[in-house]
């Protein structure tokens, strides 16, 4: 009896408010309007089975005869990945420091960011095409397109851990009479150091996934193998291929989870 | 007469409408070793802080601090300083603030960064006999056998002894602690006092310590200055500290947590005598030189 008088003086929000059901309302109304708008009919998956199942046995047997030069074209995709992440990396630091609110004036935040954003916005593909024209076709202009828009991926990830670091150790550095630069390479970097490592690695990682699509374009790498094969109906090509870049992508996510291991 | 160490004129801060510091000044002559003592809120460590320039004092009402015979603000601009005068001043936090992921001797070494060349600096290339100062530095607080463990592996009376080493490494004429035990166990803390008590004894460096323990300041220190409310409230010999005095400093201060967001420098019946009484006894500086 006490324990219900006590409560009645407090006033329990109500349990489900009519700004949530809105909100709900609103959420299932954005789903509706998607389904119209990327045309959503799964009776075709049902209706046209008969196609893929066709599609599907020309992938088998997977056609090995060419398996070696499949092996040399990953091997070149990983190549673009990995120099298309170290530039990157190289030029995500500086550009990271100098859009982090707890370093810079306002004013070279800003502008770095939106560089940042420029880069991050367009998508690899669309930047590839672009040095494709600048540098020709080939790996080199897979490994541009990379480079740039990870840069401001990375920028951005880099600095999020720069503007989450503790102040503290920076301030104890900044008391012992020691300049700007080495407030950032001995009170900062080892704070953020772990975070920036398993970042780069996942980066490094999709960036493989990412330069297996780069050929289609003229990038250069697998791609262009997978993009020939398709376009030639040798299904039984292309299911090599896929096999090679499955093998090799879940390869070097398992090395990049042993190399993040050992780091963090 | 040799020239004070220390030198705070006219020191107000603003933290929004609420008033941290009011007119603030006292000096330190070399070699004294003074407790800054006051209720929690009092603006103790906001005082440290300026005392380095890691905040600035209002624009408005001319505020300075000089240091060394060095300006460090004036008016809450910060003056700028070479890296050879600025590592002459050490400071102690009260969390440490330790570079966690490296090892002991490289936060010990970091006090060297300010005397380092420029290039030897950034690179972190310290020469063997900085290695081995570093070392005696850690050997001075007892900490010899852990130089090369990671700091975060530490006790927390263990890295506050690192940051004396730190400071030592530093060679820094003065020292600044602000609340260096108010994180630590008894034991911790008294061991953290008596290195400091030790450096001011043996180096004859200037030290000046915030503290809320009473017994502490008056155990280790020659002199004391208390704030209250932001304002000076005493400065003087600890053995002035009478426990009249104390219960006056002391009082209200759970009140004043209360009205921490109401405008502080309004009349309140309540505060009227603490500062009558204040200003009265207060004794004018005492000297230990």
């Amino acid at each position: 009896m006490t324990t219900q008088t006590q409560l009645s003086g407090i006033s329990l929000p109500p349990k489900r408010s009519w700004t949530t059901l809105a909100l709900w309302g609103l959420g299932l109304a954005v789903l509706a309007w998607s389904w119209q708008g990327v045309e959503m009919r799964p009776g075709l998956l049902v209706t046209n089975a008969d196609n893929m199942a066709t599609l599907a046995g020309d992938f088998f047997p997977p056609a090995f005869g060419n398996l070696g030069h499949y092996i040399e074209q990953m091997l070149v995709t990983i190549q673009i990945a990995i120099w298309g992440t170290l530039l990157a990396i190289l030029v995500a630091i500086p550009a990271s420091l100098l859009c982090s609110e707890n370093l810079v004036p306002w004013w070279v935040y800003q502008p770095v960011r939106r560089l940042m954003d420029a880069t991050r916005a367009i998508n690899e593909l669309v930047f590839a095409m672009l040095f494709v024209v600048a540098v020709g076709l080939g790996p080199f202009a897979g490994t541009l397109a990379l480079f740039i828009h990870t840069t401001g991926v990375l920028a951005k990830l880099f600095s999020e851990a720069v503007e989450a670091a503790e102040a503290g150790p920076m301030e104890g550095i900044r008391v012992t009479g020691a300049g700007r630069i080495e407030e950032i390479v001995f009170g900062l970097i080892p704070q953020v150091l772990p975070l920036w490592i398993s970042v780069s690695l996942y980066r490094f990682e999709s960036n493989i996934r990412s330069a297996t699509v780069l050929g289609m374009v003229g990038g250069g790498g697998i791609g262009v193998a997978l993009w020939e094969t398709m376009r030639g109906f040798q299904y039984a090509e292309t299911a090599t291929i896929m096999l090679v870049i499955i093998i090799a992508v879940t390869a070097l996510d398992m090395a990049s989870q042993f190399v993040r291991k050992r780091f963090i | 007469m040799s020239i004070p160490t220390i030198i705070v004129e006219q020191l107000n801060k603003n933290f929004g409408h609420s008033r941290v510091l009011e007119d603030v000044s006292f000096e330190i002559t070399p070699g004294e070793i003074v407790a800054l003592i006051g209720p929690s809120g009092s603006g103790k460590s906001t005082l440290m802080r300026h005392l380095v320039g890691l905040t600035c004092c209002n624009r408005d009402r001319g505020g300075r601090v000089s240091l060394l015979g060095r300006e460090i603000q004036a008016s809450g601009r910060l003056r700028r300083a070479s890296r050879g005068q600025r590592c002459r001043v050490g400071y102690i936090f009260q969390q440490f603030n330790l570079v966690n992921r490296l090892s002991v001797l490289t936060n010990v070494l970091i006090g060297q960064l300010g005397r380092m060349p420029r290039a030897r600096a950034l690179l972190g290339r310290f020469s063997d006999e900085e290695r081995q100062r570093a070392l005696q530095c850690l050997a001075r607080v007892g900490l010899e056998g852990m130089a090369y463990q990671r700091a975060n592996t530490l006790s927390g009376g263990q890295q506050q002894r690192v940051a004396i080493a730190r400071v030592l490494m530093q060679d820094a004429d003065v020292i600044l602690a602000d609340e260096p035990i108010a994180s630590l166990d008894p034991r911790s803390a008294r061991e953290v006092m008596e290195i400091l008590e030790r450096i001011h004894a043996e180096d004859g460096r200037t030290v000046v310590i915030t503290l809320h323990q009473v017994d502490i300041a008056r155990r280790y220190c020659h002199r004391a200055i208390a704030l209250k409310d932001g304002r000076l409230y005493f400065d003087g010999k600890t053995s002035e500290l009478t426990d009249a005095r104390l219960k006056t400093l002391y009082e209200n201060a759970g009140l004043d947590e209360l009205r921490a967001g109401s405008q502080p420098d309004l009349p309140s019946p309540l505060r009227e005598p603490s500062y009558t009484q204040a200003q009265a006894p207060a004794p004018a500086q005492v000297a230990h030189t």
